[in-house]
């Protein structure tokens, strides 16, 4: 007996139905806009390419995408790195020797900035490093203005970020560790080998499938973040902090650029689908 | 390794923990310290007492328990509309296997990974067209789609893998497709729905893009707005700054503990399906 799926659609309805309203339109909308000259009122006029080439030009446009690149290494691939390292130690040094209990606190203990609403730690970091009564000048005695001085907003803001993003590949790491077959570490503490070459040899090849998942989900999460931006320093001193999601925001809101703005918002939006399909290309052919 | 250098990795990995608690007791120290003590003592000293004008202070000026009245509103209707749509979704995907359903399960990914800056203008503008502008309506209608579109990708590949003799046995009694998952697939699947039940409200609880171009008045905005928007106003001195600063860590982190065993289990499962 065949069985009919054709019932099936009606409970897919109520779905595709908001799905067409609030996905597709809106995004066919913001293509649509971003080849016309708009302010948000009034009829929109066609431009055709024009924003596009404005953007090549505009410096400000690169800029941000050379932050996101910053915002990558600072949300991404640090807190992959140093998270790899220290799942490894909890998971098969401190669990061993201390107990499941000491490590998971420690694990718990670096997660707790992840539970924070990225907007709220954003206003944690504001008053922690505020010039004058911030108490991380007064720790170090020292004097900066750090997300008020173009040379230092952005290596501040990343440092932030690494706070903001570490707990997230431990948690995950370690759960990938107990995936791993004991035997491995086993065969390779009876041949002698010492803890960096079973993380390099066993750990690291064992769980990529949750390295690529950290690093894709991290690497989006950079490419799109806004909130601490907004709250840290909008994108100032100057542009110093400027990235795209808070330069199409711009537009929007205070320049009423619409039409720049979703040119600029079209472009983010191209570059995460590339790089998510891009990922999942090099996935799929690593396993 | 033995001796010392048993201890020393510990320690190290002590130390680290300390340091990314550190902003914690930082704010939370400081957050109950008079602006004389403050400017004083400076914010690395511990507090002589309870001083909980500077919270109560912000707590009224910012209208906080009405602040959170609304986070909580539209972070339980986006969390229970979320999987309601996720589970009719999936049973038709995962269950029913309709057809084209891998290119529908690609379409409700990508629009998860989407920047929301490139829906965000003409869902204000729609919104505005609509009436719905600056009301939390608009914010969980939107929050639920997107949060969804997510749901629907994890619950497809969870109920992909049920099993059917059940639900052939349910066919044979009679039951219809709708009392079918009503009374087999969703009771069965209760603990992955209850995951992703704590996940919608925590990650509608923590969004901030949304709300903040949605919620321009007072009496709709969430938390995370209302404090960001606050950040940096004149009136703010250091021990109000902390104030704002703990009442933003106090909600999310008692979500955590008490969500706890459920999120740390859900942040792997939504991780590598």
């Amino acid at each position: 007996m065949r069985v009919r799926t054709r019932g099936y659609w009606l409970y897919l309805a109520p779905s595709l139905v908001l799905f067409v309203v609030v996905v597709v339109v809106p995004f066919l909308m913001n293509v649509g806009a971003s080849f016309t000259r708009w302010s948000g009122v009034g009829t929109p006029r066609w431009i055709g390419f024009d924003n596009y080439a404005r953007l090549l030009r505009d410096e400000r446009f690169w800029q941000s995408f050379q932050h996101n690149v910053g915002l990558i290494v600072a949300m991404a691939v640090v807190p992959t790195a140093i998270g790899l390292v220290l799942a490894s130690a909890l998971f098969d040094y401190v669990a061993k020797r201390f107990g499941t209990r000491t490590a998971a606190t420690l694990r718990a203990m670096y997660y707790l900035p992840q539970v924070l609403p990225v907007a709220v730690a954003g206003v944690v970091w504001g008053w922690m490093l505020h010039p004058s009564y911030g108490a991380v000048n007064q720790i170090f005695h020292l004097d900066l203005d750090w997300l008020g001085d173009p040379d230092l907003a952005l290596a501040t803001v990343m440092a932030v970020m690494v706070w903001f993003q570490l707990g997230y590949p431990v948690v995950i790491f370690m759960a990938g560790l107990q995936r791993v077959d004991p035997a491995y570490y086993e065969a390779a503490e009876i041949d002698g080998a010492s803890w960096f070459r079973k993380f390099w040899h066993i750990t690291i090849p064992q769980i990529r499938p949750e390295i690529f998942v950290v690093l894709l989900t991290c690497t989006i999460a950079a490419l799109k973040v806004f909130g601490p931006i907004f709250v840290l320093t909008r994108g100032g001193p100057g542009n110093a902090t400027m990235v795209p999601s808070y330069f199409s925001y711009l537009n929007f809101f205070q320049k009423s650029n619409v039409g720049y703005g979703s040119a600029v918002a079209t472009v983010l939006a191209l570059i995460i689908i590339v790089v998510t399909f891009l990922f999942l290309r090099v996935q799929e052919r690593a396993q | 390794m033995r001796g010392p250098g048993r201890w020393a990795v510990l320690f190290a990995l002590a130390v680290l923990a300390v340091v990314m608690l550190f902003p914690f007791a930082l704010v939370a120290m400081n957050a109950v310290k008079s602006p004389a003590e403050y400017s004083t003592q400076g914010p690395l000293s511990l507090p002589d007492g309870l001083y909980l004008q500077g919270l109560a202070d912000f707590w009224t000026r910012v209208d906080f328990a009405g602040k959170l009245w609304n986070s909580l509103v539209i972070s339980v209707s986006v969390a229970v509309f979320a999987v309601v749509l996720s589970v009719l979704n999936a049973y038709a995907l995962g269950i029913g296997r309709i057809r084209g359903r891998l290119s529908i399960l690609v379409l409700f990914l990508v629009a998860n990974t989407l920047p929301q800056e490139a829906l965000a203008y003409p869902l204000y503008y729609l919104a505005k067209a609509a009436g719905l502008y600056d009301t939390q309506l608009a914010v969980i209608i939107v929050m639920t789609v997107i949060q969804a579109a997510f749901g629907t990708y994890l619950l497809s590949a969870v109920l992909g893998q049920f099993p059917k003799e059940i639900l052939e046995a349910a066919a044979i009694d009679g039951a219809g497709r709708l009392r079918a998952l009503w009374q087999i697939v969703v009771p069965i699947s209760r603990p992955t729905l209850n995951v992703l039940l704590i996940f919608f409200f925590i990650w509608t609880w923590n969004e901030f893009f949304l709300p903040l171009i949605f919620l321009i008045s007072n009496d709709t905005q969430t938390v995370p707005v209302a404090l960001a928007v606050l950040q940096g106003e004149k009136f703010m001195d250091a021990t109000m700054s902390s104030a704002s600063a703990l009442l933003g860590i106090v909600p999310a982190v008692a979500f955590f503990l008490i969500f706890q065993r459920t999120l740390t289990r859900g942040v792997t499962v939504g991780a590598i399906k």
